[in-house]
């Protein structure tokens, strides 16, 4: 059994406590960041979702984890809203695949289905 | 390219055309497996987008729904009301193979303790903006957990393709060229050995021949100064 875990600022995720998530506030990225890496390293963690804000600063620290089955690491957005960041990391794992951005160009699925079809 | 020296062998010439089949095999292969993981990515990826731009809609609602009840009501009871959960939300972790990449599958699993309302707290103090706010998170949990799940096999699948593609490439552009490159350098020294025999021999034969006809003509010659001394 592994847990689920949020990192953000206090107001975000104060309503997952109430869910069972095991909540960890965080005032500032330093913080953030050490709680992401004691949480990826206990190995008690299924999903760590972590606050957009925090997510964007936090690039490099969630890039070491990103190729490891476990934890996953997944941002979602805080209380501003979202600034579209979850899905930039999609576009880059799109990217990293396929050589080129298929996805996310235009978002008319026909065009995407012959982007799909011409790709080598 | 960087020449390599190998012995111009039949021998040799037939080992590098082995390893050339070998080369090819594996090579197609590879690209059927880059085909395959490149559809189940781009399925994979398709999901996790919609999913997102429903997660993130739905979230959105939460924390409007959190912002009001927390204009309505203390800071204070608000902690109060949601800081000793009465669920614990808990992670099953299965793993699924995807074309031999071990992607994780999240189950998720509720306990909660006594009785199993969503609420964890009396109604007595609490506004009706919480209770909303709470149902509508606990109503995206589901895709939540989906969405992580699909955006960590996106990672791994991803990370997947780029090494297949390397080495498909790998083999393109290098490996069987060069090896084809190494069989026709065999083939074109041996067929060169080949011609420089045929000659050499031609060339001993004529030798042969002509000495045979300067003995031919010598014995003529002694016979007929012979029959002439007679």
């Amino acid at each position: 059994m592994y847990k689920i875990g949020i990192i953000g600022k206090r107001d975000a995720v104060l309503g997952f406590m109430a869910l069972g998530f095991s909540v960890h506030e965080a005032a500032t990225v330093e913080e953030a960041a050490k709680e992401l890496h004691m949480m990826a390293r206990s190995q008690e963690y299924g999903v760590i979702f972590l606050t957009e804000d925090y997510a964007v600063q936090l690039e490099n620290e969630t890039a070491r984890y990103r190729d490891l089955p476990l934890p996953a690491i997944v941002s979602i957005p805080g209380q501003e809203g979202s600034t579209g960041y979850g899905m930039s990391n999609l576009r880059r794992a799109v990217e990293r695949a396929v050589g080129a951005d298929i996805l996310f160009k235009n978002n008319e699925p026909a065009q995407t289905e012959k982007e799909e079809r011409n790709k080598p | 390219m960087a020449e390599i020296r190998v012995n111009p062998t039949r021998m040799e010439m037939k080992r590098y055309q082995t390893r050339y089949q070998t080369a090819r095999r594996g090579h197609k292969l590879l690209k059927d497996k880059r085909d395959e993981l490149m559809r189940l990515f781009l399925d994979v990826v398709r999901e996790d987008k919609a999913l997102r731009e429903r997660v993130e809609a739905a979230l959105k609602e939460v924390y409007g729904g959190f912002t009001v009840a927390s204009a309505v009501s203390s800071p204070k009871m608000l902690q109060e009301a949601l800081i000793c959960p009465k669920k614990e939300g808990a992670l099953e972790v299965d793993h699924k193979n995807l074309m031999s990449v071990n992607v994780p599958v999240f189950r998720l699993q509720v306990q909660a303790a006594g009785n199993t309302d969503r609420y964890n707290y009396g109604m007595a103090f609490t506004s009706g903006e919480l209770d909303s706010a709470l149902r509508a998170l606990a109503d995206v949990m589901e895709d939540l957990m989906r969405m992580a799940e699909l955006e960590k096999t996106a990672q791994l699948l991803a990370e997947e393709i780029e090494r297949t593609r390397r080495r498909v490439n790998a083999l393109e552009y290098i490996l069987m060229p060069q090896y084809l490159e190494i069989i026709r350098t065999i083939r074109m020294r041996l067929e060169e050995n080949d011609r420089g025999n045929t000659t050499r021999l031609m060339k001993v034969k004529d030798m042969m021949v002509q000495a045979q006809m300067e003995q031919n003509a010598q014995a003529d010659e002694d016979e007929e100064s012979e029959t002439s001394a007679s």
